[in-house]
């Protein structure tokens, strides 16, 4: 009976390693310039976890293998310092794997978080809110126009609560229920929420953000590569959270000043 | 008595009977509904959340709280008796209230107290109906596609608002009124409110975006009173 756990253990063990080893699941293809900094600290934790893990389910298995059938009572090996030896070491080990993790994570982390976006980042507004994300682009005028949120009226799509009657501003802001961006350009996501947690998610773009209701969020990135990607909530959020998505469509820059225009006509 | 006399006697009597059995007495209250000055102009939605609702449109759909007509006309909006006219029971046929294309059809759905309401889901996504009412009591439900309607009544008269959880830009209207005469007005802003017996009445005409007008008319047999409404359309 032992000697089959054992076994078990190893064949679980192999057996959850070989889609990750084979590459069997993927992330989709990145398609920002700061993703490989992210995907190198991914395959870095995959790897160091993976080892020890590996590494503590066949040790974990020879044991049992070891000492499955014997009688009760006795002592058996004993661990050189005892508990306390183990549980050191534990914390050493354990403790060492993930103080390397985080200083090889700061380079990819300071890069989104701490590095400022450059000065002709194209500043696009991100509201997410149940259960929609609407975007808006400040205009030919670069500003965007102060926002009324007892003004917001989704029923005459009046998504961000503008007032353009007094805002002059706000008069060639342009809000859209898709995001489209020109490729290789950077681009500055200023994101709120208006009601409840939400989280704006891009897997090609390695784009992550929670938004919590109350905090005004700074995100930047450049994306590579042209196409349509699925921007996904990612922050249970409500009976429609399923539901919650929009497209982002990278385009040429022609294509997208076409976009444009036709998204500002259509105000 | 001369064949000229009997003829006349019998045309009065054959027109005295007419009448007598033309059914209850009833003056009609009816005019038109227009607005003056530039209405807002109405966005286009954008359904791409939703691409089995987004497919249905060659043309995006446009916001409906304000449907003006030819000539000036306002549509979707509930002119009623106010004062003056008895409450009436409700009828037994149900009102419905339709969801396509993620949007309510009709955009304005006015029916009786206690009369029943009946909510159904044609598209293929999950809706979530949730009015807005200040009086009533307020409730919202989920509806997966394929679900049989909703089944609901109001027992207060009230305008309320209707909108969906699941998809921001749905947006529609319920009236519940307390009589049974009432009318929504289509492209031309027509209306009409036949069978009423002699008597004092506000008649009044509601607008979801442009409030509402009152005015009182008097009905003594069974004429017709023109009872026009303007309304000022706002830009923004």
């Amino acid at each position: 009976m032992g000697k089959f756990l054992a076994v078990t253990i190893i064949v679980i063990a192999i057996a959850s390693a070989i889609p990750v080893v084979m590459h069997t699941w993927e992330p989709p293809a990145d398609i920002s310039t700061h993703g490989h900094l992210i995907d190198s600290q991914r395959d870095d934790t995959m790897i160091e976890a993976g080892v020890s893990f590996l590494a503590a389910q066949i040790l974990l298995a020879i044991f049992i293998w070891q000492f499955a059938g014997s009688k009760g009572g006795g002592k058996r090996k004993t661990f050189p310092g005892g508990a306390k030896g183990l549980v050191g070491a534990a914390l050493v080990l354990v403790g060492a794997e993930v103080l390397a993790l985080g200083a090889f994570g700061t380079k990819a982390w300071a890069t989104v978080y701490f590095t400022p976006p450059k000065a002709d980042a194209m500043p696009i507004q991100v509201q997410a809110g149940q259960f929609a994300f609407y975007f808006r682009y400040p205009g030919p005028d670069g500003k965007f126009g102060p926002i009324h949120p007892e003004m917001i009226n989704e029923g005459n799509q009046n998504l961000f609560g503008l007032d353009p009657e007094h805002d002059v501003e706000s008069r060639d802001d342009v809000v859209t229920a898709e995001m489209a961006i020109p490729v290789n350009k950077e681009v500055h996501l200023l994101m709120h929420a208006k009601d409840v947690s939400h989280s704006f998610y891009v897997p090609a773009l390695r784009i992550h953000q929670d938004f919590v209701p109350g905090l005004d969020l700074s995100l930047h990135f450049t994306a590579t590569q042209v196409g349509k990607y699925e921007i996904v909530c990612s922050q249970l959020c409500g009976l429609g959270h399923y539901n919650m998505r929009a497209y982002l469509e990278v385009m040429s820059q022609a294509d997208f000043d076409d976009w444009q225009k036709k998204q500002a006509a259509a105000q | 008595m001369s064949m000229k006399h009997v003829v006349m006697a019998g045309a009065v009597m054959l027109a005295a009977s007419a009448v007598a059995l033309a059914g209850p007495a009833g003056g009609t209250v009816s005019g038109k509904v227009t607005y003056e000055g530039t209405p807002a102009k109405m966005k286009p939605i954008d359904m791409s959340k939703e691409p089995s609702c987004a497919k249905m449109y060659t043309t995006p759909p446009v916001v409906e709280s304000v449907v003006a007509g030819g000539g000036n006309s306002l549509e979707n909006v509930v002119v009623y008796i106010s004062a003056g006219a008895p409450d009436d029971a409700a009828p037994s046929s149900a009102a419905v209230f339709t969801q396509k294309g993620c949007r309510y059809i009709p955009h304005v759905l006015a029916f009786q107290v206690n009369q029943e309401i009946k909510i159904i889901n044609d598209d293929q996504t999950s809706h979530n109906i949730h009015p807005l009412p200040k009086l009533n009591r307020e409730w919202n439900k989920s509806q997966p596609p394929g679900t049989p309607p909703i089944s609901e009544k109001y027992d207060k008269a009230e305008f309320i608002p209707v909108k969906c959880n699941v998809h921001p830009w749905m947006h529609g209207n319920f009236a519940v009124m307390k009589n049974s005469h009432y009318a929504l007005t289509g492209d031309g802003g027509a209306f009409s409110l036949a069978n009423l017996p002699p008597g004092k009445y506000t008649v009044t005409a509601w607008h979801e975006s442009y409030g509402d007008q009152s005015q009182d008319v008097t009905i003594t047999g069974s004429e017709t009173k023109t009872v026009n409404f303007v309304f000022k359309a706002k830009p923004y």
